[in-house]
């Protein structure tokens, strides 16, 4: 079993679908922060068989989860401070998603406008019902891979 | 340099108007007609832009006399071939450009959302002149101000909507701003393929209650209206031609079925008409799909003069 080390302060995304860590890096703009993210793929659980965990060592306040509960409401996220796990957070859908998913509404203005940033805002959270924010298109549900 | 507001505000929607709002509207609309003389410097040394990124001749000449007759001046696009964006231009530098020239914009263009994307960057009010399948909210003033003028109220009637309930965007918009008035039934008039879709049940039928039924036949629906709404079946909203020689024909309203209706019924058109609404109707004075172009353009004037914050000395 590879060991990763334990993080002083940050966030512990764990029970990620095996594979899908690196989509969930680029979801999180990881790549953009300048911190120190380890990513442990294929590791071997009970509950799923094979999961992937991301370890950020960030300051707390400096990453936005709440895109999390719409990828895959199933991951679990542990605030680390200290070393030790102060929170887990609960999921919910956010209010607003901007470049994860794309408009499919090939008359949407998110089709030819360049540097146009693909925006869904929350509309029926009791359905999981996000629109597009130009067109009003519909789309239902978590991120379907 | 343009007019400085106080607050800036656009319309996407008809639903960016509160109804307290539209009634205001409505009455400077009905005021503006009966005394043009008042408001007809108002917008002296203004200028409209109408950004039309594709052809439209009601709505753009209506708008534009709309400005006219208020004093103002017209410059703008009447089709996207004419203009920068077929040299690659994007819809938020075209606005950034023209906010520096205009003092109000209106703009019609085939991608839904564009001019949304518009009003976020623009510092002059921007319009929705119609965007693709989805809103045209000037022609629903113009639906609702002509639904006023003839029947004398916006509540308690019974509303028949006939033919693309389904891709019809001036429906859609037409049933969102109604369901905020008391005592509105809907008789929804449809081929199966072309019924309303669902999700404008979901969102603005049934949450508000609304009594509503669907029938196929035109004749069925025809002595129980206060008003009908008559719609074209849109080739352009059609990917297969095939689909649309099959429906285009399905309802046309004739001299014939105008005797089933009562005799305050009044019939309402977006235009532009096909074949939908036989010639001989016009002379029915039920018929009053030419006073809504006539009332649609006394509309755009009042939101004009209520978006620039303008006063009558």
């Amino acid at each position: 079993m590879l060991n990763v080390g334990s993080i002083e302060q940050g966030f512990v995304l764990d029970h990620i679908k095996a594979g899908k860590a690196m989509t969930i890096y680029h979801d999180l703009r990881l790549d953009q922060l300048d911190c120190c993210v380890a990513m442990i793929m294929n590791a071997r659980s009970s509950k799923m068989g094979r999961k992937d965990i991301i370890k950020v060592e960030c300051p707390v306040d400096q990453l936005d989860l709440n895109i999390v509960g719409f990828i895959d409401p199933n991951i679990t996220i542990n605030v680390i401070e200290h070393g030790e796990i102060v929170e887990k957070k609960a999921l919910g859908l956010p209010k607003e998603i901007r470049n994860v998913i794309k408009c499919k509404n090939p008359r949407c203005i998110t089709s030819i406008e360049q540097g146009l940033d693909q925006v869904f805002i929350l509309t029926d959270p009791e359905h999981a019902v996000y629109r597009c924010k130009y067109c009003e298109e519909k789309y239902h549900g978590h991120r379907r891979d | 340099m343009h007019r400085q507001l106080k607050n800036l505000r656009h319309v996407m929607s008809p639903l960016d108007l509160s109804v307290e709002e539209l009634d205001h509207i409505m009455e400077l609309a009905a005021d503006m007609e009966k005394n043009p003389g008042k408001y007809a410097h108002v917008c002296d040394g203004m200028k409209l832009a109408t950004l039309f990124y594709e052809p439209s001749t009601r709505t753009r000449l209506s708008f534009e006399t709309a400005m006219l007759n208020m004093g103002g001046n017209v410059i703008g696009f009447h089709s996207g071939n004419t203009s920068s964006a077929t040299k690659g231009e994007s819809v938020a530098d075209t606005i950034r450009v023209v906010s520096c020239f205009a003092d109000i914009c209106a703009m019609r263009h085939p991608k839904e959302g564009a001019p949304m994307v518009a009003a976020s960057k623009s510092s002059i009010p921007v319009i929705n002149a119609g965007d693709g399948g989805h809103q045209h909210p000037t022609q629903t003033l113009a639906d609702l101000m002509t639904i006023r003028q003839t029947k004398g109220r916006l509540s308690n009637m019974t509303v028949g909507i006939c033919g693309d309930l389904k891709f019809g965007r001036t429906v859609h918009s037409l049933i969102s701003a109604l369901v905020r008035y008391p005592g509105i039934r809907f008789v929804l008039i449809s081929p199966e393929e072309l019924k309303l879709p669902s999700y404008v049940k979901e969102e603005h039928l049934d949450p508000n209650h609304i009594e509503y039924k669907e029938v196929i036949r035109l004749e069925d629906a025809l002595p129980d209206l206060d008003i009908l709404y008559m719609t074209r079946v849109q080739k352009e909203r059609f990917f297969n031609e095939d689909d649309y020689i099959r429906m285009k024909d399905f309802y046309i309203l004739n001299e014939e079925k105008m005797k089933l209706a009562p005799k305050d019924m009044y019939v309402l058109h977006p235009l532009p008409r096909v074949n939908e609404i036989s010639v001989d109707v016009d002379d029915d004075p039920r018929a009053a799909y030419f006073k809504q172009v006539y009332w649609g353009m006394y509309m755009r004037m009042a939101l004009m003069f209520t978006l620039l914050e303008l006063e009558v000395k």
